[in-house]
């Protein structure tokens, strides 16, 4: 594999580990798999993709953002106030987004950015020459670093600390004088602003969005969630909020450099998701599997004491 | 401080499974008053805890704290003012977070005086040193994550959270009865201690007679919803196990059952 393509896989890897650290704050600390995230990476791509046509390529990121949050408090409606089970509220968010997608596309399902500024070259034509090849990696770099940084320290104030705990104990939350519909609206809408802010910066590096770029985002990003905390869980003794960011973003960007070499592999784009499925499987089944093959051997020895 | 003025609750209305949980219940408890509930299985003993803490709203009667009327507030709401501890040793702190990330929770949630953005250094110091007190040496353990920590270890912990800034009522739901004695005991003593320091109005159903007699300044009995003993000072030091026994006999014409009742 090239130095090229892993700086490539890199660069996206960062970029796509935004909806990792989204999937932490959904899935692992508020304990919801949020379905949203498929359309809302779609609307970030979407919203960031036509602001940066009509010239406005840095507004377009936190207009992203802030589409993501609105998709995310809708979902978090959905489900505190109309009672909607959390995995159906965001496939109805899902489902409805697919059509505010392509409006905000101007109603075309795909929008190619040619011949138009976007953040990266902004950014590319500020560095010296040498860095010039870096720019991608170096912008995504910057934007993911100052994300995590601030979900940091989200995490250690009070409304951070209230939002964990809502994931970890419910019955203990609203015993708390905590409101539980508040820290899981409030978890959502980052989690989704995170995710929208990711596909806002995908459609400006790849120049194009189109309406089918978040299907399966919610699987690639578990993926790189699970990859990033069985790293972390060789390294970290014990797991804390620090670990599980860094583990990631370091999950997402080993994640882009697997398909990266699926792809040398002569794997065919069309597949990628069927690999993606497959990882997540994996990952998520492993303790599993361990635990009935020490099982099968455990019996086994034992069956082997018995005859001897 | 707490006053309940003729309180019903009826679960499952019009069905073959209604229950009259509380039937025109009526208690007041005095600032620093501790009274031990006693009753047998389904008196409604919980439900009284429940229906103060706002779990589900009453079928009809007035709920008073400190004068304010907190009858239809919201259960979170109240929770700045009430305590609570359940018999589930891991009902209240978050398992996957630190010992120092839950007393963060509890403090910065009710201290209005501190930032919203977490603990100063000065802070750290004050919730250690309210470690510390409970002598069972978490204070060196702030970064654990309380899941690693006992039953005991962590309806201490709890009963720490529901009390660094005293609240106006304390409720305790037969909060050491999945301990084990020695550890019940411990978090009994400590019970004491928190509660006679900061003077706090504190309910607490227990599943133990002898404990109902020795805690607190009064002690009531329930059945099907109602009060059927209400007694303290005096007569209260004379009573004996056997005493309380009889009198459930007098007032409900049956045997006092209830599963985890402890009659030593």
């Amino acid at each position: 594999m090239s130095a090229v393509l892993l700086r490539g896989a890199a660069e996206q890897g960062l970029i796509y580990s935004l909806v990792a650290l989204a999937l932490y704050l959904s899935y692992r600390t508020l304990n919801i798999a949020d379905l949203t995230v498929d359309g809302s990476f779609t609307l970030g791509a979407a919203a960031g993709a036509m602001l940066t046509s009509l010239g406005h390529p840095v507004l377009g990121l936190f207009a992203a953002a802030a589409a993501g949050v609105l998709a995310g408090m809708v979902t978090a409606l959905l489900q505190t106030e109309l009672k909607v089970q959390p995995i159906l509220a965001g496939i109805i968010t899902m489902t409805a987004l697919y059509s505010i997608n392509l409006r905000v596309m101007g109603n075309r399902s795909n929008l190619p950015l040619l011949r138009v500024e976007t953040v990266y070259t902004l950014f590319a034509a500020a560095l010296p020459e040498t860095l010039r090849p870096w720019g991608k990696f170096l912008l995504s770099l910057l934007i993911t670093a100052a994300v995590s940084a601030s979900l940091f320290f989200f995490l250690r104030t009070r409304l951070g600390l209230s939002v964990r705990a809502t994931g970890d104990n419910r019955t203990m939350v609203s015993a708390s004088s905590i409101n539980p519909a508040f820290t899981t609206t409030v978890g959502l809408a980052l989690a989704n602003a995170m995710v929208a802010l990711s596909g806002g910066m995908l459609a400006q590096y790849q120049m194009f969005s189109e309406i089918t770029l978040g299907t399966g985002m919610v699987v690639i990003g578990l993926a790189s969630l699970i990859i990033g905390e069985v790293i972390a869980d060789l390294f970290v003794r014990s797991p804390g909020v620090g670990s599980a960011i860094l583990g990631a973003i370091l999950g997402a960007v080993v994640y882009r450099i697997i398909i990266a070499m699926a792809l040398s592999a002569s794997v065919s784009t069309s597949d990628l998701k069927l690999v993606s499925a497959l990882i997540v499987t994996a990952a998520i089944s492993f303790p599993a599997v361990r635990d009935r093959y020490r099982l099968f051997r455990l019996r086994k020895e034992a069956r082997r004491d018995a005859d001897a | 401080m707490l006053t309940l003025k003729s309180i019903s609750k009826t679960f499952n209305p019009h069905t073959v499974n209604e229950k009259k949980a509380l039937d025109r219940f009526s208690l007041h408890l005095d600032p620093g008053e501790f009274v031990t509930v006693i009753g047998s299985n389904g008196a409604g003993k919980s439900t009284v805890m429940n229906a103060v803490a706002g779990v589900f709203l009453v079928d009809a009667g007035q709920i008073l704290l400190d004068g304010e009327d907190i009858t239809f507030m919201k259960d979170y709401r109240r929770a700045r003012q009430i305590g609570r501890l359940f018999q589930d040793p891991l009902s209240g702190t978050a398992p996957s977070m630190t010992i120092e990330e839950n007393l963060s929770l509890a403090y910065l949630r009710t201290a209005e005086h501190v930032s919203p953005f977490g603990l100063s250094a000065k802070d750290r110091a004050y919730l250690r040193e309210r470690l510390a007190a409970l002598g069972l040496g978490l204070e060196d353990r702030l970064s654990t994550r309380v899941g690693l920590l006992s039953g005991g270890q962590r309806q201490a912990l709890t009963l720490l959270m529901a009390t660094l800034i005293p609240p106006k009522v304390l409720l305790l739901d037969e909060h050491t009865a999945a301990l084990d004695p020695a550890t019940a005991e411990k978090v009994l003593a400590l019970t004491r201690r928190i509660v006679a320091e900061n003077h706090i109005t504190c309910m607490m159903i227990t599943h133990n007679m002898r404990s109902s007699l020795e805690m607190g300044t009064r002690t009531i009995m329930m059945d099907a919803g109602r009060i059927i003993l209400d007694i303290t000072g005096e007569e209260r030091r004379r009573m004996t196990v056997p005493g309380l026994l009889e009198r459930f006999r007098a007032a409900a014409e049956r045997e006092l059952d209830n599963d985890r009742m402890m009659l030593d």
